[in-house]
């Protein structure tokens, strides 16, 4: 098969679909056995929240911050029952619903957190490594210095900076996005960087030059776009590190109030008092969420990762191969 | 968390980055047929320009720690002065328009802001921190008494994340690709996925609610922390401070009170270790000298735990060094989450109470920390591994 499809593109060399050089569309064709399995229980995980998130409202029964139906109560750290599957909290909320929505939350500081420290650490690795000097320099010193700094202080001392310790709605996911944007930028400030110092001596650079293209041109068209083959898998690394970020953040109290947004290392926190009198479910349910969430991403991100990289990319065992070639 | 947080991406980026340095013999990346590359025959006259001696290198690593230092202590410091002061965000709302500002005038914080950043820095480098708002105390005397707390949790998680995540590793490269590499992968990405005080909360629940075996929290019983206070000079490290009180039952107690907090945080570490392992095995267990051993019939016990592990330990030390900073992270939430009197649980109730010129206080006494952490890691990287100089 391997061979066939090899031989193949040499005599008519065709270039593959748009669709199917997609970063994890891409290693999905070319992965095999247990890798493949990973990668694709990955992107259904990922996917399960993705829905959840997008259908939060017709999925959940009740409201997040809503603790009555009717003009009744729930009533308060109610175990598991028909009217409330999971149970409620110790504020008196309906533990499922809020599990729902808290699924947009988390995408939401996800996408954000992971968009801005893109377009931040990408343009600033890309515009220090090709320029050099002592913009470069001081860079390279300042991510460096911040690279190995626990994140999760960063990230408190952001969060201070950004919300003064109040919380809102959109001030509770921005500031958690933010803190989380400024740990990353350091890490695909790095990656871009020395992709684009590799890349500046390239005879395609030189001709580039030759021709009399401009700086820009060269850095933007030329580089830029060699550059990001790494991305894809930091993305996904990322994403899931934003997830415990923000439930770490939550979980100290730097989260979003219960009645403005629901977020999981916030319940986790009010869980933690429950634990001591037995009650279970409080704590469980969002804590598996965000086990779960951060799983699939991680397993995107880790197969990825593996596939891309010859040396640990599993193949077909001889056999297989032969008899297909013959 | 987070980092727990932190975990994955930030420990793969430096070991390839370090391997493409140190590893001539390393297969390129995109050329997985041809085998060794010649250069692995006959060893490269390396760019070693200058071959300074280790004391040389110890002394300029020992200068870099200055500017990490200063850099990490200035974007604190800009950071938390962006938007006002730490007294106006903490106690503004509940202070009248006058009483902040003597509060801000008595604090200094009315003064240029220039000014304000020169004593601190001043301040900083002979080892002032600064004072806390709520409980008026100096910074550095609050990381003498709960530091070996902090720094006994991180010792006893250290100790479970080495024993459980060096031997699986190794165990996960021979079987690469195999039911156990699958399983032990698996279960790494899982520990790594579990936020600490998620894991911790598990832990209580199973072991202290509904098994009842160990306790929910804290350090110690009170009767036993009372005599453990009264001894002369204590450690502040409770195991050493009970051993030194002769007492079985305060050591068994002490013990007892450790192993879910060193657990929640080690098996934390112990997933980012088996992976390191395990990826580093496999590039060393590749390698053509393995295959001679084999052929020689050296015990496959021996192949992986001699010939191919010890080449591996140079990129899995450095890794794990960032990996300390990971620790202070995660150090913070399962303190929180275990009532482990330490740093990271004074933090929180000082985040809880918003005294941030205390948070400030601790989080640049934690980046000096950091950055004398990664000192001794690259000190120890040189000693193992002479190419690491340059």
């Amino acid at each position: 098969m391997v061979f066939r499809s090899a031989t193949a593109e040499q005599q008519t060399p065709r270039k593959p679909s748009l669709f199917s050089r997609l970063p994890v569309v891409a290693q999905l064709r070319q992965s095999v056995g247990l890798q493949r399995g990973m990668l694709i229980a990955g992107v259904v995980l990922t996917g399960m929240f993705v829905l959840c998130a997008l259908l939060a409202p017709l999925i959940a029964p009740y409201g997040f911050a809503q603790s009555r139906v009717d003009g009744v109560a729930f009533g308060r750290q109610e175990p598991p029952s028909a009217e409330n599957i999971w149970g409620t909290t110790v504020g008196g909320y309906d533990v499922f619903s809020r599990v729902i929505w808290g699924t947009q939350t988390a995408l939401a500081v996800v996408v954000i957190a992971v968009v801005l420290s893109i377009f931040l650490g990408v343009i600033l690795g890309l515009v220090s490594g090709y320029l050099g000097g002592w913009l470069d320099r001081i860079l390279v010193v300042i991510a460096d210095a911040i690279y190995p700094f626990p994140t999760l202080l960063l990230a408190i001392v952001m969060s201070i900076v950004i919300t003064g310790g109040q919380s809102s709605l959109i001030g509770g996911i921005l500031s958690a996005a933010i803190s989380i944007t400024v740990i990353f930028i350091p890490q695909y400030f790095r990656v871009v960087r020395s992709e684009v110092v590799r890349l500046k001596a390239e005879a395609f650079v030189e001709s580039a030059k030759v021709i009399g293209a401009s700086t820009r041109r060269i850095m933007f068209l030329h580089v830029l776009r060699n550059a990001t083959r790494t991305l894809p898998l930091i993305v996904t690394l990322n994403a899931s590190e934003a997830i415990l970020t923000l439930a770490g953040l939550g979980f100290l109290g730097f989260g979003i109030a219960p009645t403005s947004a629901a977020e999981w290392g916030y319940d986790l926190n009010r869980a933690l008092a429950d634990t001591a009198s037995g009650i279970w479910w409080t704590g469980v349910f969002p804590g598996v969420a965000i086990v779960l969430f951060v799983l699939g991403l991680t397993l995107v991100g880790e197969s990825v990762n593996d596939i891309s990289d010859p040396r640990l990319r599993a193949r077909k065992r001889l056999k297989k191969k032969k008899d297909v070639s013959a | 968390m987070p980092r727990p947080v932190g975990r994955i991406a930030r420990c793969d980026p430096p070991a390839a980055f370090r391997q493409k340095e140190l590893d001539v013999t390393t297969v390129p990346p995109g050329d997985p047929v041809s085998g060794p590359s010649p250069v692995s025959t006959a060893p490269a006259p390396k760019k070693r320009t200058q071959g300074i001696g280790l004391g040389q290198y110890i002394v300029i690593r020992a200068i870099l720690i200055v500017p990490t230092v200063f850099i990490l202590v200035t974007l604190v410091f800009f950071l938390m002065r962006v938007v006002g002061d730490p007294i106006s965000a903490g106690v503004g709302d509940r202070l009248t328009a006058e009483q902040l500002q003597e509060r801000l005038a008595e604090a200094g914080y009315d003064r240029p802001i220039y000014v304000q950043y020169l004593e601190y820095l001043g301040q900083v480098f002979t080892g002032n921190f600064g004072r806390t708002l709520t409980d008026n105390r100096e910074i550095t005397d609050v990381l003498l008494q709960y530091g070996s707390a902090t720094l006994e949790l991180v010792l006893y998680s250290l100790i479970v994340a080495f024993a459980i995540g060096i031997p699986l590793g190794l165990v996960a490269a021979y079987r690469k690709d195999r039911a156990p590499d699958a399983l032990l992968r698996i279960l790494a990405i899982l520990a790594y996925a579990t936020p600490v005080f998620f894991a911790g909360l598990l832990l209580k629940l199973v072991f202290s609610v509904w098994l009842g075996i160990l306790p929910l929290g804290g350090r110690a019983d009170t009767r036993v922390a009372l005599a453990l206070g009264r001894i002369d000079n204590p450690t502040g490290i409770y195991l050493i401070d009970a051993i030194r009180l002769g007492s079985p039952v305060a050591i068994g107690d002490v013990l007892e009170h450790a192993v879910l907090p060193s657990l929640a945080l080690g098996l934390l570490t112990a997933g980012v270790f088996l992976r390191l392992v395990r990826t580093n095995v496999i590039s060393t267990l590749s390698n053509d000298y393995v295959s001679a051993a084999r052929s020689r019939g050296v015990s496959e016990f021996r192949l992986v735990t001699k010939h191919a592990y010890k080449p591996a330990l140079i990129p899995i030390i450095t890794v794990m060094g960032l990996q300390i900073a990971l620790l202070l992270g995660g150090a913070v939430l399962t303190e929180t989450t275990f009532g482990w009197r330490g740093l990271g649980f004074q933090l929180a109730q000082y985040l809880a109470s918003r005294d941030f010129v205390a948070v400030q206080g601790i989080v640049a006494l934690l980046a000096v920390i950091v950055a004398l952490t990664n000192f001794a890691v690259d000190v120890i990287a040189a000693l193992i591994d002479p190419r690491v100089r340059y």
